[in-house]
């Protein structure tokens, strides 16, 4: 794995993600915001294993994989300001994020129901003896939804070239998973399915990058599949918003303590060249002014709009 | 050419004869690969078209309306049935926050091209869950359509019609309707979605029904014409888009309107049209408005309560002669129970 392109990938979209911290009370995003920070080494990881004409499916939360399978970020910055030039036309907001050209199928705003799509996708794939794959990112939340058995359980039947990605971040918007979980083994109940699981520790986005590899290596080489894994992960801010919420007291502060310590920005960053770290600063600094002055410069859709795209 | 065949035979070769043409069809549900077929309709397709086209789904109506949603988006054209329209209720997550609003929510720049096919289900001790008609539900909601022919040839060309469509459209069928017959060519065609049919035309009172309420209809129209009344007898076919305008039309001329769904009154079908028809029409001309639909209650088991749940012959044509003519007498000697009802036998 390409260590500075991975280390170039997570801060790109921490400071997009800061970006909208940094304009959300201009009310120029006038819709929710999930941020990503401190999960994006587990969309970065795994999209780095993933070639573009692979197909993802994600969540709310879904910026950093947006970005991470390549979607544009002109495109995202004008769909949360509203734009007609949003890669939804304004319509479907940060929730709703899509761009058929990567890869990125599209962000549901309902848990876990992304993830049966995700399954069809990956039937059809086959069924049409396509050379590539399908990843779906969802959170440990979702493991709590029939649904998402309903899906392990079909992909398992039907073998469909599918990786399952949980990014476990303990929370389900302030509730513990301890306080939802009868046990916390997720892996052994995939398991239970025929499907190979296995959880990746702190944060690490190379691991999952190698297992994601591995795994799209044996679908398309040997017919394998579904996979799936679980990937500790923390989420910094509040569940919805530009803010942290440690005052809400659901959470201890000191939590986050020991997800900096493995966060790669901070570790990689004193590893790497550090004029090769300024470029890569100035580049995305660059491209987010871009992006931004796009989103500012770009039209509202016309009133017209509304009745549009409702039926084919 | 064309013979006389039965709605299920007719959905059937729909099905068939659109698989053979387009290799994106598929067909998937709860055991359509069985020694039944689902009353027919699906009997053969998966030795002609294979295992990986036509296949057998888990129990999983929810999972499952999301595999489909996700093959469609993938380039397939899925074909999802349901034997029982009450098992619906376990895929509207799917059907409402996916597959209506897909095209919407991103800005169209992808589609969900579906057929869910639902059976409604009548007679034998249907009961609470095996008889309900939710088709006011999906229409309710932007971005799906739900068509509900009543005829062989209806059921055809809209089912054709239905898999070349890119929106997702719900196909309501009636296992009362499956029986019925009418002309239907050999041939493929497909009939335009949100069109409605005349069955038959009168001056006197336009009777708007749905379901196997179309079936039942046709009969009240026959004994009120016996007693010198006349009916417009209209089928929306498509419930949603519906289309008004034919009802209009036909309203325009008889003043008086009648509907008959196949379902319950409350917020429903029954309750659109006369609502359309009052916003259009604005009190002009003293137009009178009635409705008709299943009793506000759960349907229940017994035979005895069960013929009270339901409009029949009888008290549809006693509702419009009383319309049209106020006072006039009719003898229930005229409408004998349904023969489809009458000859129906379980266990399913």
């Amino acid at each position: 794995m390409h260590r500075q392109n991975y280390y170039r990938e997570i801060l790109r979209i921490r400071r997009v993600e800061e970006e909208i911290i940094r304009l959300y009370p201009s009310d120029k995003i006038m819709s929710p915001v999930h941020l990503s920070i401190g999960q994006e080494p587990i969309s970065v990881g795994a999209c780095m294993a993933l070639q573009p004409e692979d197909v993802v499916f994600g969540t709310y939360r879904g910026h950093a994989l947006y970005l991470a399978k390549g979607g544009d970020l002109r495109q995202m910055m004008a769909e949360l300001f509203g734009k007609v030039t949003g890669c939804a036309r304004g319509k479907g907001g940060s929730m709703h994020l899509i761009d058929l050209a990567h890869g990125v199928m599209g962000t549901s705003a309902v848990v876990g129901t992304s993830i049966p799509q995700a399954v069809g996708y990956a039937y059809a794939l086959k069924a049409q003896k396509s050379k590539s794959i399908v990843v779906v990112f969802f959170g440990e939340g979702a493991m709590e939804e029939g649904v998402f058995y309903e899906s392990l359980q079909f992909a398992a039947l039907k073998k469909v070239p599918l990786i399952f990605i949980c990014e476990n971040n303990l929370y389900a918007i302030h509730s513990h998973s301890t306080g939802r979980h009868a046990q916390p083994r997720h892996c052994d109940r995939v398991e239970a399915f025929g499907i190979p699981a296995r959880r990746i520790e702190n944060n690490d986005g190379e691991a999952l990058h190698d297992a994601v590899t591995d795994a799209r290596n044996a679908i398309l080489k040997h017919g394998a599949g579904p996979f799936f894994f679980e990937a500790m992960t923390y989420r910094w801010q509040e569940h919805v918003g530009p803010g942290t919420d440690w005052h809400l007291g659901y959470r201890e502060e000191n939590e986050i303590s020991a997800w900096k310590a493995c966060d790669p920005v901070l570790k990689l960053a004193n590893e790497l060249d550090p004029d090769i770290l300024t470029r890569i600063d100035a580049e995305i600094q660059a491209e987010i002014e871009d992006a931004v002055a796009f989103a500012e410069g770009s039209p509202f859709p016309q009133v017209e709009e509304l009745y549009t795209d409702v039926y084919a | 050419m064309d013979r006389i065949i039965k709605c299920s035979e007719a959905i059937r070769e729909a099905i068939d004869q659109e698989m053979a043409v387009d290799e994106r069809v598929i067909l998937l549900g709860q055991g359509i690969d069985d020694a039944k077929g689902m009353w027919g309709t699906t009997l053969g397709l998966q030795k002609k078209y294979g295992e990986e086209r036509v296949f057998d789904t888990p129990l999983a109506e929810d999972g499952m309306t999301g595999v489909a949603i996700g093959a469609a988006l993938a380039g397939l054209r899925p074909i999802h049935t349901h034997i029982r329209m009450d098992f619906l209720v376990l895929a509207m997550n799917q059907l409402v926050n996916i597959a209506a609003k897909t095209r919407y929510m991103y800005g169209g720049s992808l589609g969900v091209p579906l057929v869910v096919r639902a059976v409604i289900g009548r007679s034998w001790g249907q009961g609470a869950q095996h008889s309900q008609a939710l088709h006011s539900w999906f229409a309710h909601v932007p971005g799906i359509k739900v068509v509900m022919p009543t005829t062989a040839y209806d059921a055809k060309g809209c089912l054709i019609q239905a898999i070349r469509d890119d929106n997702p459209v719900l196909f309501v069928e009636h296992r009362m309707v499956h029986q019925a017959q009418s002309h239907v060519p050999i041939e493929p065609y497909a009939l335009p979605l949100g069109k409605a049919r005349i069955l038959s035309s009168g001056t006197q009172l336009t009777l708007v029904a749905t379901g196997h309420m179309v079936m039942e209809s046709m009969r009240a129209a026959e004994v009120l014409k016996t007693l010198g009344l006349s009916v417009e007898l209209i089928d929306p076919v498509t419930i949603s888009p519906l289309d008004s305008a034919t009802i209009f039309n036909s309203v325009e001329k008889t003043r008086r309107l009648l509907v008959v769904d196949n379902g319950w009154l409350n917020c429903g079908f029954s309750a659109e049209v006369l609502a359309r028809s009052a916003e259009h029409f604005q009190g002009a001309g003293n137009i009178s408005y009635a409705r008709m639909g299943f009793a506000p209650v759960t349907c229940p088991t017994t035979k005895a309560l069960e013929r009270q749940f339901y409009p029949n012959v009888f008290n549809i044509a006693a509702k419009a002669a009383d319309m049209i003519a106020p006072g006039i007498s009719l003898s229930e000697e005229l409408c004998p129970e349904a023969p489809e009802i009458t000859l129906f036998r379980g266990p399913f």
